[in-house]
């Protein structure tokens, strides 16, 4: 069984201890998506403010496991600031980062795909949830945050 | 303790299981119990030696299997002290129980604005069935609301139950491990006019069951959770009522004759039974109960009490007010089911940490979401233990605990 160091590591409890972007936002000017795990009840809203194809102003309200609730801190604070275009590739990134497991995990023929590289995409903090795909059942955990922020960039752009 | 768990424990191989060179702590029957190798052999002796399909050969092969599916039913007849064999129905579980009934008494006795009575502890397999048939009949479904100690609050019960065709509460929480005055409620919906399905899935693997006792008039549980295989559960309905239903599902084994332009039903239970059913399972039911049996219900609800009243008293005192347990204290109305929040770190990672020394509870909404609700709290953690769960199983559920609090001491 693979290490519970590899899945708390100290960067991700600092970030479920002190939340970063955490309230709401108003709507409008903001748009909110609304994502949740109907397996363990977590929910998490994501609040985005995007303009000039920027994004603004990113918050984050709702509950969860410190796995959520950290991967939704990291990446509040990694999309702030970007423009839509790179922070719809940190997702991209971050997914494959995630997924590379699940996939395997569910036996999809994804599997055999070329990889996309995206090696150009820093994730910082963020690389420390890498070990998350040791602990499948925790990868949804992970996820949820940015499945949400997807959402609300399609809103906001659409 | 009124059992030998030491001895108990044993007839469990996969409790012998060691992950990681550590034992594994199972404290997560109340989602699934574990199968003691009489089960497993029963079932596999089957396969062996007489399988065999039910109800539709001559052959002697076939009689015989269909006999000792029979005879499982016979087992379950005891086991519920049902007065009548065509009352025992199996179905695939305690959800496709509750289904049949709400589905067909409902479709066939409710009528558009009627009035429903469920409790605010139930399971999903009790609330959504009624969702579902109030889309089409357009249910007014009242809640009985419940007490701070999670046990059912019965002040306004009369009020609720005015005027109400059916009452359909669970005997025993899954969450709370609460058990509720089921004869009391059976008797108060009577007075009302109203009949009683009873969700007996929690209860009926840890209490002596009797459900002429008890005064249901349907009642529903499943074989997974009682030392059997999943895949098979039981419905017991009143003769009259279930004469009086109109199918279910429709295929074969439930008919009489089929024509071009319609059918007739079988007799009962076959007329709840369509298709092929679960009879390798139902023999494992059997030996499940013949196992139970042997074991004694009393014998596991006195252990239960005696471990529910140590987990409790245990937990309280190591951990103070960092601890909140769900529930009543009292072990007279509550089984060993045993719910609660810890320090404020989410049932996630407490499961998770304590997976790592093989403790194994369930993190979640368990399927009681309204409850959860009402609790505030989107999940909970959740122990429950069974006839082969003992003090050092308690022990090691607390020492995991301490290792959650250094992790997240803050
Ligand atoms: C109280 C209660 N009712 C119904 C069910 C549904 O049982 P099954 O999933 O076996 O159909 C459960 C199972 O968790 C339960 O605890």
């Amino acid at each position: 069984m693979p290490g519970l160091e590899d899945l708390y590591r100290e960067i991700i409890l600092d970030h479920y201890r002190s939340p970063r972007n955490r309230g709401t936002l108003e709507t409008p000017p903001a748009h909110m998506a609304k994502g949740h795990n109907p397996l363990c009840g977590d929910e998490i809203q994501v609040y985005l403010i995007v303009g000039d194809g920027y994004v603004e102003d990113v918050k984050i309200s709702g509950q969860g496991c410190s796995i959520s609730q950290s991967s939704a801190s990291m990446m509040s604070a990694a999309v702030k600031g970007k423009t839509v275009h790179e922070a719809r590739r940190m997702i991209d990134a971050f997914r494959s980062m995630m997924s590379v497991h699940e996939r395997a995990v569910a036996g999809n023929r994804i599997d055999h795909e070329e990889p996309d590289d995206y090696s150009d995409v820093k994730l910082g903090d963020l690389d420390a949830l890498r070990g998350v795909v040791k602990f499948p059942v925790r990868i949804k955990c992970a996820t949820l945050s940015w499945n949400t922020l997807t959402q609300a960039l399609e809103e906001a752009t659409a | 303790m009124s059992l030998d768990v030491a001895r108990l424990k044993k007839d469990f191989p996969v409790l012998e299981r060691e992950i990681d060179g550590k034992p594994l702590v199972y404290l997560d029957s109340a989602n699934s119990s574990q199968k003691p190798q009489q089960v497993i052999d029963a079932m596999s002796r089957f396969m062996e030696t007489s399988y065999g399909p039910v109800s539709r050969s001559a052959y002697q092969l076939a009689a015989n299997a269909t006999e000792l599916f029979e005879g499982a039913r016979q087992k379950v007849q005891r086991f519920i002290n049902a007065s009548k064999l065509e009352e025992v129905v199996f179905t695939k579980n305690a959800t496709e129980a509750l289904n049949t009934v709400i589905q067909s008494w409902g479709r066939a006795n409710l009528h558009d604005g009627d009035a429903v009575v469920l409790t605010q502890m139930e399971h999903h397999a009790n609330i959504v069935p009624w969702h579902i048939l109030s889309a089409e009949k357009h249910l007014e479904l009242r809640w009985v609301p419940l007490t701070d100690d999670g046990q059912l609050d019965l002040t306004h019960l009369d009020q609720l139950l005015d005027g109400a065709k059916a009452f359909s509460v669970t005997a025993m929480s899954n969450v709370l491990g609460t058990l509720t005055p089921i004869r009391l409620l059976t008797d108060a919906a009577r007075a009302a006019g109203a009949i009683s399905i009873v969700d007996g899935c929690q209860f009926v693997p840890h209490n002596v069951t009797d459900v002429q006792a008890m005064g249901a008039d349907f009642f529903a549980f499943s074989s997974h959770k009682m030392c059997g295989p999943s895949g098979i559960g039981v419905l017991w309905g009143r003769e009259q009522l279930l004469e009086a239903m109109p199918p279910f599902m429709g295929g074969g084994n439930m008919i009489s004759d089929v024509r071009l332009d319609g059918f007739d039903v079988a007799e009962l239970p076959a007329k709840f039974e369509a298709g092929t059913p679960p009879i390798t399972e139902a023999i494992g039911l059997g030996a499940a109960i013949d196992y139970l049996d042997e074991v004694g219900m009393d014998n596991v609800r006195r252990h239960e009490m005696d471990i529910a009243g140590y987990t409790i008293t245990m937990l309280k005192e190591r951990f103070g007010d960092d601890i909140t347990i769900y529930g009543p204290d009292n072990v007279e109305v509550r089984g060993a089911t045993i719910s609660f929040a810890f320090r404020g770190i989410h049932p996630h990672d407490i499961s998770q940490v304590l997976d790592q020394t093989n403790v194994c509870v369930r993190a979640g909404h368990h399927c009681a979401k309204p409850l959860m609700r009402i609790l505030d709290t989107p999940a909970t953690t959740r122990a429950s233990f069974y006839l082969y769960n003992d003090e050092s199983d308690a022990d090691a559920l607390a020492n995991a605990l301490d290792g959650a609090s250094d992790i997240f001491n803050f």
